[in-house]
């Protein structure tokens, strides 16, 4: 199946029962197959009139208890800002796909980009943390969509699929296992009404989620509130809150981060790369091995939160890093934020793979 | 806080509001003008909620921004205050993914017709189970009192100095136009009338849609020959005329003593909603209930 396929059934499989979108190129396959799987399973398609409508529906649904997606491009994605920082800010578990197409604007839409990266961590207003995956494969289409669910469920917040669009439209073998094999994860609820009940306890980074109906009379809201959900102007409730949606990611890095490594142990140059560019570099890699040359791949599986710690500790024994993109430099920014070795970026225009050759003759500079 | 002590200071004379099991009272005083109607539209609401007959637990209340907006965090429900414009469409999620929810948008006409004009239009045409009330009072009022989608030609606002350029939208009109199966607009100064018809839209399936006419004395009304609140009261009970079968073609206001203004129930028809629809089409589909 394509990885949109491979996605949307990821999605199935991990619970999602709503979907609220727009179709939009090169994701539209994922809405065309939840139109038709969600009724099967008891779920609701919701086809809305653009992608502010599709997200903030998707806020809504999960409120009333729905396991809730949407998935979009670049264009869309843009649209989708200001209602992630709803999503945010109230604590609403959700998932967002991205198949990043070229851009800036319309772009191409039928064509590869990766230009969004620095979009997902910082593109709404204020201060907060995502968790992002950036699969490089058709199985990981499935894999980590199911984990972005998790996720989302398990710390409150909106969590993303940096997909792109080489990834969506490469076919390949899936392995779904049974659905006993699958670890699922749902949201925390509160028990039973109760007089004393916090809805949004700042020093639990696993709140429990009270959902429209329960019987808990919770304010849920966009402004700057306090542990009950009332609106506050205070700014030491601002502090708490704010730590408090940040920490709940920043405290367990360690748990979220995951990253893939190839031939690093004895490397003197790694490649640092996601989604289909890892697919080009783990070729340049294996090439340069032939050559005997001790070049390794480092993945970021998660680009969001950034596996600083890992770079860290690389930078301190390689000779250099390398980071193809499909972009002007996102994820090569961040690398030298924590880097201490030399920093080479391949940056690559949106529309096209990273020929491997091109990385090759980076590393042949070095 | 010194309002509340003295509110506190008279309950030997007013023990509690009757309406206290479902206000949160612990967030008064609330955060409106003298003046303002949206005391008004709550007290409708909270009293239309306890008649409907609908258990607490089932009423959802979600806004978008704005004064008006702040109206559910008022009220003891589950109530969502979201981003500007966005409400139908997070009330639009909500209700498909459970119908069982008796789901109102309390927005005012900044909200619902210039940034969310585009959710407010679909959100009719699917025919959302949704009860939409809006109270309108012809600008921005939150945000100093500049005009927006529903100020009158002429009329002058904080950015139109020089009177408003643009033409308004005629509310009843368009939302009828949309195909809303119900559709009603009172003033504040018809507390009984709007009360009935906010009980009305708990019980019809579909978007049941009421526009509620509103002053906003220390902007729109100072700056359009209404000295005070009471001035705009007075045009609401000199000049509203109920008019259920009304042309909503010319229901369009002025906002000028005499124009009238036309209130009533204008739509009240029979539709079935989204969420039945859906469950129907799906259950013939596949041929099995979900």
């Amino acid at each position: 199946m394509s990885g949109n396929l491979a996605c949307a059934e990821g999605a199935i499989a991990a619970g999602c029962r709503f979907y609220g979108g727009y179709p939009i190129t090169p994701s539209s396959e994922i809405a065309e197959h939840m139109s038709r799987r969600l009724p099967q399973v008891g779920g609701h398609y919701l086809q809305m009139e653009d992608e502010i409508g599709s997200i903030a529906a998707v806020v809504g649904a999960s409120n009333a208890g729905a396991k809730s997606m949407t998935a979009t491009s670049g264009p869309g994605f843009s649209l989708m800002m200001e209602n992630i920082g709803l999503a945010v800010i109230t604590e609403t578990p959700c998932v967002l796909v991205n198949v990043q197409r070229a851009g800036p604007s319309t772009g191409i839409p039928t064509l590869i980009g990766q230009g969004d990266m620095m979009q997902v961590k910082w593109g709404s207003h204020g201060d907060y943390e995502v968790i992002a995956y950036a699969p490089d494969s058709v199985q990981e289409m499935f894999d980590l969509t199911v984990k972005a669910f998790n996720m989302a469920e398990k710390y409150r917040t909106p969590t993303f699929v940096m997909a792109d669009q080489v990834i969506a439209h490469m076919t390949s073998k899936v392995v779904i296992p049974s659905a006993d094999k699958i670890q699922i994860v749902n949201r925390i609820r509160p028990t039973k009404p109760n007089p004393g009940f916090i809805p949004f306890p700042f020093d639990d980074d696993f709140p429990a989620m009270a959902l429209a109906g329960d019987g808990f009379y919770v304010n849920v809201d966009s402004l700057t509130h306090d542990e009950r959900g009332y609106p506050s102007l205070d700014n030491s409730v601002s502090e708490r809150m704010l730590d408090h949606l940040t920490g709940k990611v920043r405290n367990h890095v360690g748990e979220i981060v995951e990253t893939e490594e190839y031939l690093t142990d004895d490397a003197e140059v790694v490649i640092i790369a996601y989604g289909s560019t890892s697919r080009s570099a783990l070729r340049v890699v294996k090439e340069a091995r032939l050559r005997e040359k001790k070049v390794g791949l480092l993945r970021l599986i998660t680009p969001w939160p950034f596996p600083a710690k890992k770079i860290e500790a690389l930078g301190d024994r390689v000779r250099a890093m390398v980071v193809p993109e499909i972009n002007y430099g996102q994820m090569e920014h961040v690398v030298r934020e924590f880097a201490s070795c030399q920093v080479i970026g391949v940056h690559h225009p949106a529309g096209a793979l990273i020929p491997p050759e091109k990385i090759d003759s980076a590393l042949e500079k070095l | 806080m010194a309002q509340l002590e003295t509110l506190r200071a008279h309950e030997s004379v007013f023990p509690a509001n009757p309406r206290d099991e479902l206000l949160r009272a612990d967030r008064l005083p609330h955060i409106w003008c003298p003046g303002c109607g949206l005391g008004i539209v709550v007290g409708c609401f909270v009293e239309a909620m306890r008649a409907s007959g609908i258990p607490q637990d089932r009423h959802v209340v979600v806004s978008g921004i704005g004064c008006t907006a702040r109206i559910p965090g008022y009220l003891n429900l589950d109530t969502y205050h979201t981003t500007h414009g966005r409400a139908i469409a997070f009330a639009t999620g909500l209700k498909v993914a459970n119908p069982e929810l008796e789901v109102s948008v309390i927005a005012g006409d900044g909200d619902l017709f210039n940034i969310g004009g585009n959710h407010l239009i679909h959100a009719i045409r699917r025919n959302v189970d949704l009860n939409i009330f809006c109270v309108n009072n012809f600008n921005y009022g939150m945000t100093g009192g500049q005009f927006g989608a529903t100020t009158p030609p002429g009329a002058r606002t904080s950015t139109t100095p020089y009177g408003n350029f643009e033409a308004s939208f005629n509310i009843p009109y368009i939302v009828a136009a949309a195909g809303a199966p119900y559709v009603a607009r009172w003033t504040v100064l018809h507390a009984r009338q709007l009360l009935q018809s906010m009980l009305r839209a708990f019980q019809v399936q579909g978007l049941a849609f009421v526009e509620i006419i509103s002053p906003c004395p220390p902007t729109f009304g100072d700056l359009n020959n209404f000295n005070d609140a009471l001035a705009m009261m007075q045009y609401f009970q000199t000049c509203s005329r109920v008019d259920d079968r009304a042309d909503l073609s010319k229901a369009s206001l002025s906002m000028k003593p005499p124009d009238p203004i036309v209130v009533g129930n204008f739509v009240d028809v029979k539709k079935l909603p989204y969420h039945e629809v859906e469950r129907n089409m799906i259950q013939s589909a596949l041929g099995r209930s979900k």
